[in-house]
């Protein structure tokens, strides 16, 4: 079973070359520390700034500088700051490559819920909804099963969606699962996961051909 | 030159009373009017519509005017952070508004820019949409919004000059430069206010034009909300 750092790594792997990457709060925001060598990548925050560096050293922290989920950062060489209507015509206008972030459901047409659980828990969608709605490639980075052990893997969500059929991949703690028009494709497994183990975890029915080959992540 | 500067934050917000809608502009804790706010809390009106991302914290920012119940409704984004906004809003004593934050950030530009309403396919098929206008175009499809109609807009920039002109520093410009001239008096609180001139107009993020009333805040807390470091190698 892979740890949150883990899927951030698995999730890395995507990321190519000259890639625009929005990330979000969470395991996401983990996929920044384990870019592969060789790739240049720009991180980009909602909040309007481009080129996001590493969080500064001690003493140096700007209330002035921060990411998405008002965490002190720094910029990187070639950084820029803009206002949130210039950073969401980025994001709407699909100049940004890849939109990586979490989610509470998932389901087999590619919706995703993330923002709300009705009469309990309101902290809103943030810019979950434009991103979700505007990038073609998004991939979700979540816990397989609930702490009551349901899947969050569905073949439809119950929550309140975010946005309906836009993500193209899932990586969680078991498996990397494919979004594609017939439904969830299994691609591969985390380390010591069997297939009937991500069988028995998941509520959506999974398109399985051939052997699944184990995640390399290290 | 047309003189915007007032001494004071009570001068600046003299006319703002019971019942006003009021966007404020601020990221969290980032670029929020702290001044104007403090001087909300002060002069205890009551009923107000705020449209800002967030809510502030508990004890900061537009969390001391939810403390004091003088917010009737909010319209904004994300509320995470802010456990007296959740309560209120989950029992009721609060109206809350939740929308997709480029919707946000677009329905001020659109009012800043006298354009009535747009199409985005933000929040299309979600709870958001209800209601809603919403029409094809290129095979995708997109939900009708509407500019914002605010009597304030409250935001904060680095730099200012007396003819109104606005600078900003950092992440903490977010929703100010798109508020600005959004509502129909816009106020700007800055950290350092010179004189009209002093300002190379190269540089020069907002023009004076969208700014009615500006003023030096008296003092700048510039609370972070999540402090995040690395260590020293």
């Amino acid at each position: 079973m892979l740890t949150k750092e883990d899927i951030a790594k698995r999730i890395a792997l995507e990321l190519k070359d000259g890639y625009y990457v929005n990330l979000g709060i969470g395991i996401p925001t983990l996929v920044a520390n384990y870019i592969p060598e060789g790739i240049n990548v720009e991180f980009q925050s909602e909040n309007g700034v481009l080129g996001m560096g590493p969080f500064p050293f001690e003493g140096e922290e700007d209330a002035d500088i921060i990411n998405a989920g008002k965490q002190t950062i720094t910029t990187l060489p070639g950084a820029v700051f803009f206002d949130s209507a210039l950073s969401f015509g980025m994001i709407r206008g699909k100049h940004v490559d890849l939109t990586i972030l979490g989610a509470m459901e998932v389901a087999e047409n590619g919706d995703i819920a993330n923002w709300k659980i009705p009469g309990k828990m309101v902290k809103g969608m943030g810019g979950a909804m434009d991103l979700v709605a505007s990038a073609e490639n998004i991939i979700v980075a979540m816990m397989h099963v609930n702490k009551a052990g349901e899947s969050k893997i569905l073949k439809k969500c119950t929550l309140p969606l975010t946005g309906v059929g836009c993500v193209k991949k899932v990586v969680t703690e078991l498996a990397v699962l494919e979004v594609t028009p017939k439904g969830f494709k299994l691609l591969e497994r985390a380390p010591g996961v069997s297939v009937e183990h991500i069988i028995v975890s998941t509520e959506a029915k999974l398109i399985i051909e051939g052997e699944i080959p184990e995640m390399q992540i290290d | 030159m047309i003189y915007k500067k007032v001494n004071s934050v009570q001068d600046a917000l003299r006319d703002v009373q019971d019942n006003a809608t009021i966007m404020l502009g601020g990221f969290g804790l980032c670029g929020i009017p702290e001044n104007s706010i403090a001087e909300l809390v002060q002069k205890e009106i009551k009923n107000l519509t705020c449209i800002s991302n967030n809510a502030g914290v508990d004890n900061f920012g537009l969390g001391m005017l939810l403390q004091k119940r003088q917010i009737k409704k909010m319209i904004s984004s994300y509320v995470g952070e802010n456990a007296e906004f959740e309560r209120q809003m989950l029992s009721g004593e609060l109206e809350v508004e939740l929308i997709p934050q480029g919707t946000l950030a677009e329905r001020c530009r659109a009012a800043q820019a006298g354009i009535p309403a747009f199409f985005t396919p933000a929040g299309f098929g979600t709870e958001v949409a209800i209601g809603k206008e919403t029409r094809e175009f290129n095979g995708k499809m997109h939900v009708m919004e509407l500019a914002f109609n605010a009597d304030f807009s409250i935001v904060k920039a680095w730099k200012g000059d007396t003819a109104g002109n606005l600078i900003f520093k950092g992440t903490a410009r977010n929703f100010n430069p798109a508020m600005a001239g959004a509502a129909k008096i816009t106020i700007a609180e800055v950290e350092e206010l010179v004189e009209a001139g002093s300002l190379d107009p190269n540089q020069i993020h907002i023009p004076g034009i969208f700014v009615q009333r500006i003023f030096q805040g008296e003092k700048y807390e510039k609370r972070i909300e999540q402090r995040t470091v690395r260590e020293r190698k």
